[in-house]
């Protein structure tokens, strides 16, 4: 058990490495430098700006600067190395494995990419615990009704409400959503920037609507697993032994049918990300998902690939934590080899 | 001796059709409503596809502000301005260029299927080689092609399809076809690691049968199991899969195409796929106050569609895969 969680835990670092470079090529082969504006910046304030962040060394390797120290008199082989790879790429890769995403191009280099991370994530954060609140308080119980009352007007709610909300992705029915509000009820999607500092109204809507498609899918498995843990003999023992059906119900049934569940939440943290950066532009909330699309908006490369590894990052360990949780709670998988 | 079982046994057996697993998948299918009212959907709009220019009452590009009127309002809708006010002749009213939205949404459905099919035989042409190669060789090709899959198969999707349309959107790639070549690529690029480890995992379970045991006993060759006896026993939750990739990727579409580095729009009169959904998606959000239904013609058309497919999905994994019904 313990080899294996320290064999899932590290295989997140070459995944995040993967993803990195990947996003740093494609972001290099994007078209237009970081400072092209309306207005071109003029060559000498480029060429600083340039050295400033680095800009001016070569993209992968960095065999000059290799020469230059070799024919200087340098023997030091780390020193050689250093110089070596003293590349755009290496550069950043170090920053990242520090935690720095270097400066955000947009702000001409005031801002790092880590210092808008901080600042945005909170309200993406937020969005996203209303939304994965919303999914287990009404998923769960939704399913679990279906199969308890199965084949019965409540069941047949519990279907149709999870065949749609798992197969409408939650962006479309949002939008469906919110113009039924704004037509029937004179709702305005936009806020005051104000209101979406601490906790209030404004996040309960782009929440739900975020969670929509967590909560259907929790609401489906969750049905789908009871109705078959309602027939395992251990339940019709406890039935039998005279256990009140209130334990059967939430010792027997419930407490085994929701371990595979949480296999869910790894899928669900990918799908609460991405749905954030649709659902935000939506809403106007000015949290991280927000802040990726005026990214894109505004050719902030050095953003776009932060929060993109920020993202990565995230769902990598979401799913560290669905894997390490589905072993503690199920003894099966605990004494299965690996 | 004389057959213990009654004359009337033997002679159903005699004379009943053979009933081989297609056809048992088949008749399951056809039991299963919903699935077959997908599947009818479904074909109601390839026919809608195909035949777009003879049911489009309007020439989806082409804007006639004059007569048809800015953000003019669906059909049932009036209103006191006789240019805005709804009309028969615009049943879903006009966007902003005078454009009619129902012949629109008409053409975009050209786009869903092209964007949902092509990535689809893409990542089964690059997933079922790999997943077969590794499940039936095993030992370090296994490995190393598993290693390599795993590391697509945890990269975020979205996130990449987001920096791909980036990076090559305005190259004289990401120019062909109005964007439609870059979309397969990146639409394909990441998910067949899902089908590999799907393939693998069949194969893998294959190789111990007997049944192939037996055809290489008999002599025959390595290629010709995984073509004749592996890879026609993966077919059935190969068409599972496929019907949930088709979706997953015409939703993709649409948010790529909403948030503006999708499709490029066309301004050809005579182009083949003049506009996505997901382009009415975006142009039909800012506007959805002056004109309702830019925006809920397509996400309508988005809902029911992916809605169709997973009725037919979920059909298809009762009738082909009895051991996962959920």
């Amino acid at each position: 058990m313990i080899e294996y969680l320290i064999r899932r835990i590290l295989w997140v670092i070459p995944v995040i490495i993967a993803v990195a470079a990947v996003t740093f090529f494609l972001m290099y082969r994007a078209p237009g430098g970081p400072w092209d504006r309306e207005k071109p910046l003029p060559t000498a304030v480029q060429k600083t700006l340039d050295v400033q962040f680095g800009l001016n060394k070569p993209l992968w390797i960095n065999p000059k600067e290799f020469n230059e120290r070799w024919a200087n008199g340098e023997r030091n082989p780390l020193l050689l190395a250093q110089g070596y790879f003293d590349s755009r790429f290496f550069t950043y890769m170090g920053g990242v494995a520090k935690g720095d995403l270097g400066p955000s191009y947009a702000s001409k280099g005031s801002e790092s990419v880590q210092e808008v991370i901080r600042e945005k994530f909170p309200v993406s954060l937020k969005i996203g615990l209303v939304a994965l609140l919303f999914a287990v308080l009404v998923g769960i119980p939704l399913g679990a009704a279906g199969a308890l009352r199965q084949n019965t007007p409540v069941d047949y709610v519990s279907r149709v409400v999870s065949t749609i909300g798992a197969a409408v992705p939650s962006f479309v029915s949002g939008l469906l959503i919110l113009i039924f509000l704004t037509r029937q009820f004179g709702y305005s999607p936009i806020r005051e920037p104000e209101e979406w500092d601490g906790w209030g109204k404004a996040f309960i809507l782009p929440g739900i609507i975020l969670g929509l498609s967590t909560m259907a899918y929790l609401a489906r498995l969750t049905r789908v697993n009871m109705l078959e843990t309602k027939r395992q003999d251990y339940v019709r023992t406890a039935r039998a032994k005279g256990v009140s059906e209130t334990a059967v119900v939430s010792r027997h049934i419930m407490r085994n049918a929701l371990i595979p569940v949480i296999t869910i939440l790894g899928p669900a943290a990918a799908d609460l990300v991405t749905g954030s950066i649709i659902i935000e532009s939506i809403f106007n909330a000015p949290g991280l998902g927000e802040e990726f699309v005026q990214s894109i908006g505004k050719r902030d490369y050095s953003m776009i690939m932060g929060t993109a590894i920020f993202y990565a990052v995230l769902i990598a360990l979401a799913n560290v934590f669905v894997d390490i949780s589905y072993g503690v709670l199920d003894p099966r998988i605990r004494r299965g080899s690996h | 001796m004389s057959d213990p079982r009654p004359l009337a046994q033997l002679a159903d057996q005699v004379l009943r059709p053979q009933r081989s697993l297609w056809s048992d998948a088949w008749r399951q299918f056809k039991r299963n409503k919903l699935a077959l009212i997908g599947g009818i959907y479904l074909l109601f709009l390839v026919v809608l596809a195909v035949f777009a220019p003879f049911i489009a009452p309007h020439n989806p590009v082409k804007g006639d502000v004059k007569t048809a009127g800015k953000y003019r309002q669906a059909a049932w809708i009036t209103t006191d301005n006789p240019k805005t006010t709804g009309s028969w002749e615009y049943p879903l009213g006009t966007d902003g260029n005078g454009r009619d939205v129902l012949s629109r949404v008409i053409y975009g459905t050209r786009i869903s299927l092209v964007v949902g099919f092509i990535p689809m035989i893409i990542i089964m042409l690059i997933g079922v080689p790999i997943g077969l190669i590794a499940g039936y060789s095993g030992g370090r090709v296994d490995n190393a092609l598993m290693r390599v899959t795993d590391v697509v198969y945890a990269f975020p999707a979205l996130l990449f399809f987001i920096i791909m349309q980036i990076s090559l959107g305005e190259t004289w790639f990401g120019e062909l076809l109005n964007g439609l070549v870059l979309l397969f690529v990146t639409l394909s690029i990441i998910s067949w690691s899902g089908v590999a480890r799907l393939v693998r995992g069949d194969t893998l379970s294959l190789r111990e049968k007997e049944f192939i045991e037996s055809a290489l006993a008999s002599g025959a060759t390595s290629s010709r199991v995984l073509s004749r006896h592996i890879f026609p026993n993966t077919m059935g939750s190969l068409i599972i899969a496929a019907a949930f990739i088709v979706p997953s990727a015409i939703i993709s579409e649409a948010v790529l195409s909403y948030l503006g580095i999708g499709l490029r729009p066309s301004v050809n009169l005579a182009a083949p796929f003049p506009t996505s959904w997901g382009q009415m998606l975006q142009s039909g959000a800012s506007q959805y106050r002056n004109q309702a239904w830019l925006l809920i013609a397509p996400s309508l058309a988005v809902a029911f569609i992916t809605l169709a497919f997973n009725f037919v999905g979920d059909g298809l994994r009762d009738a082909l895969d009895p051991r996962e019904q959920l």
